[in-house]
């Protein structure tokens, strides 16, 4: 495999790896240098992770596909994610999924041909109070109806 | 040695017990599905729920990862603790109804209708498998991912792994899947995954060495 972590990225893998108690306690911080480091996390990169830590690739996979922050190679400039669990379901996130699948054109899961959206529908995003629930890269919008969401989507640069 | 009470008798179990293996080791059955000896507690199935405290503090807690603690009261099979395991039973088996273990658990605790949309699932996401994997075969092969409702248990990138030794221990120990373990009964196979499992010890050098779960094991039947 030709894939490796660059000199700079292995030295600050190797400071992460000191803050931990095990090698594969530090998978999710190693996950975001990897995510810096190649833009996108694919399979070979989490072939790469699990080596650099001494896990299964099944390991990482595991902890890589229960988290939805970790960029897949070929998403968009801005990943949106629509909560799709049960507060948010209860508060009509459904009809906020629609109204960006209708207005961007593309389904959930899918990314616009011109590279600028990706549309998720994800598994809790942990601030039921104040559903539905939208997070635009790392930034989270609560209270969403599809007029904010407009607004939203029209004030990124 | 730790004194607490179940079901109103006053026992003492040794430190370190959980309050499923207390109760099992003093004869208070406590049904069970994805606790396995040998492999770490989980507390996936539900199953295994017991009500601990009194009054209004009670409450419903998986025996099988709470450890005895010096004066508790637990009962393991009252009103509430059946209504619960009845519940999870009902969900268990609607999610995978062909499964043989599930379907006698649902015989022997009187769950005798099915108020869920029938899913036929062939998983329950015990994680059985993936604790035998990796505590007992030492292979980490297989695992969960996904979330939710996605969630799976596979190798990972769904192509086969190089850490399986195609011991079969991860289908010995299903219990949704049991049945495939009898494809030298074609008539009892119910998804014939293992006739698509090759032979493990048919071909390689020191078999003998190898650490096979399969009973009956397929490659085994043959070559006798």
């Amino acid at each position: 495999m030709s894939l490796a972590f660059s000199e700079r990225a292995r030295a600050e893998i190797d400071r992460l790896l000191a803050r931990y108690p095990t090698r594969g306690a530090a998978t999710l911080p190693v996950l975001r240098v990897a995510e810096r480091e190649f833009g996108g996390i694919d399979d070979d990169v989490m072939v790469l992770v699990a080596d650099t830590l001494d896990l299964s690739p099944a390991q990482v996979r595991g902890v890589f596909s229960f988290y939805t922050h970790l960029r897949r190679p070929g998403w968009g400039k801005y990943v949106l994610q629509v909560c799709a669990t049960l507060s948010c379901a209860l508060r009509g996130c459904e009809g906020l999924a629609d109204h960006l699948e209708a207005r961007l054109g593309i389904r959930a899961g899918q990314t616009t041909p011109d590279r600028r959206f990706t549309l998720l529908k994800v598994e809790c995003l942990a601030r039921c109070g104040e559903s539905p629930v939208l997070q635009v890269n790392d930034d989270m919008y609560v209270n969403v109806t599809p007029a904010k969401a407009d607004a939203i989507l029209e004030s990124l640069p | 040695m730790i004194t607490l009470k179940i079901n109103g008798l006053p026992v003492a179990v040794e430190a370190g017990s959980t309050i499923l293996e207390a109760a099992q080791f003093l004869g208070f059955p406590i049904p069970t599905l994805c606790h396995m000896e040998g492999l770490s507690p989980y507390g996936a199935c539900r199953l295994c729920v017991v009500e601990i405290g009194e009054g209004p503090r009670a409450r419903l807690v998986t025996s099988c990862t709470y450890p005895a603690e010096e004066g508790l009261v637990v009962r393991t099979a009252s009103a509430r603790v059946v209504r619960a395991r009845r519940m999870v039973i009902e969900l268990l088996l609607a999610s995978c109804p062909q499964s043989r273990t599930i379907q006698d658990l649902a015989s022997a605790h009187g769950v005798h209708q099915q108020r869920f949309r029938q899913e036929h699932e062939d998983c329950i996401l015990c994680g059985r498998c993936v604790r035998m994997c990796e505590e007992q075969m030492m292979a980490k092969a297989i695992g969960f991912q996904g979330r939710g409702e996605r969630r799976t248990i596979g190798t990972p990138f769904n192509e086969p792994s190089a850490q399986c030794r195609q011991c079969g221990g991860c289908i010995y120990v299903c219990p949704a899947c049991q049945l495939r373990c009898t494809y030298n009964e074609p008539d009892k196979a119910i998804c014939g995954a293992c006739a698509n499992l090759p032979a493990p010890c048919l071909e390689k050098e020191g078999a003998a060495d190898m650490l096979c779960y399969m009973s009956p094991c397929v490659a085994c039947e043959i070559k006798r």
